[in-house]
């Protein structure tokens, strides 16, 4: 929708059709059974990489106009990343 | 200055146009702007809790795994499909105010009252259950089942309680944005030239549900295998 708003006269009109809402309605509904589905599977270390997995593609489905907060999730990974490389490497005797 | 040159168009009289722009246009995506940058600060708002989340849940993954299966699953399940219904109503709304239909959006701002309310009322639920059996933390705190582990799970009730506290109480200030939306709705006041404030609610409205998309799996839907405990 971001794109729409590049005209600076008229009021933004993008009118986004029904069958889009009614897609990402029930593409997030089957993500939300999958998260369960997974969650009940023995796939060794697998299954928190694919939870956030879904959790992510369930979020992209939403904000994928929002091309703002991509900056914000940018900074997110580096505290992640930093936050990480200092407590996975910290106590690796115990992990 | 331009404002003055614009003076006579049609736009700079529409009541809901602030003085400071120039037109609905401009407007908009400022309003549309400042919300994304909020919702920028909300990112990393929670993500700083989650990130202390993740670094308890390495370092003591027995008592996370025991954490989880305190909770019911079902309710957050269900919880989760009604946000999403909700986000979906929300969207509606947006259009229906876009396309000038007072009537259709004023009914989908009220499903989706409706829908947070479940929410929130499933989750009052849950918080009664937790509390009863001891769960909440502090000098309330009893839950003893693995007597060992049991501080570890207390920690991860703090992060249960204080990340899905925190989801709540922005979930109430949604509501209250919503009953705002209705009554201006209701007055009339959107239409295809006009519908920031309800685009501009959307957003938060789509922020929030996200945000419970992933404190489900993480609070609710820990995985149990190869962790042994008890």
């Amino acid at each position: 929708m971001a794109d729409e708003h590049r005209n600076e006269h008229a009021a933004p009109h993008h009118i986004t059709p029904l069958t889009t809402y009614i897609f990402v309605f029930v593409a997030r509904a089957a993500g939300t059974l999958l998260t369960w589905f997974a969650s009940t599977v023995d796939l060794g270390w697998m299954n928190t990489p694919i939870a956030l997995v879904i959790a992510t593609t369930k979020a992209a489905l939403v904000i994928l106009t929002w091309v703002v907060v991509i900056g914000s999730f940018v900074w997110l990974g580096v505290l992640f990343v930093l936050t990480f490389a200092d407590y996975l490497t910290r106590f690796w005797a115990i992990y | 200055m331009t404002a003055v040159v614009h003076g006579d168009d049609e736009h700079a009289h529409h009541p809901f146009l602030q003085h400071q722009f120039e037109d609905l246009g401009q407007q908009h995506e400022a309003s549309i702007l400042g919300m994304w940058m909020f919702l920028s600060t909300e990112i990393l708002f929670f993500g700083g809790v989650l990130c202390a989340y993740w670094i308890y849940r390495v370092m003591y993954p027995q008592a996370w795994v025991l954490g989880g299966e305190q909770q019911n699953t079902l309710a957050g399940g269900i919880n989760t499909i009604v946000l999403i219904i909700s986000s979906l109503t929300m969207a509606l709304a947006v259009r229906n105010a876009q396309l000038g239909s007072r009537r259709a959006t004023v009914a989908m701002l009220i499903a989706t009252l409706f829908f947070g309310s479940v929410f929130l009322g499933v989750k009052g639920f849950e918080y009664t259950m937790h509390w009863r059996e001891g769960l909440f933390p502090g000098v309330h705190f009893t839950w003893h089942e693995v007597p060992e582990l049991a501080p570890k799970v207390q920690l991860f009730m703090v992060f249960y309680w204080g990340l899905t506290g925190l989801h709540a109480l922005h979930m109430v200030i949604g509501v209250g944005l919503l009953l705002w939306m209705i009554w201006r709705a209701w007055r009339g006041h959107f239409g295809p030239e006009y519908y920031g404030p309800v685009e501009v609610m959307g957003l938060y409205w789509h922020f929030v549900d996200i945000v419970w998309i992933f404190l489900f799996p993480f609070l609710y839907l820990i995985p149990h295998f190869g962790v042994h405990h008890g």
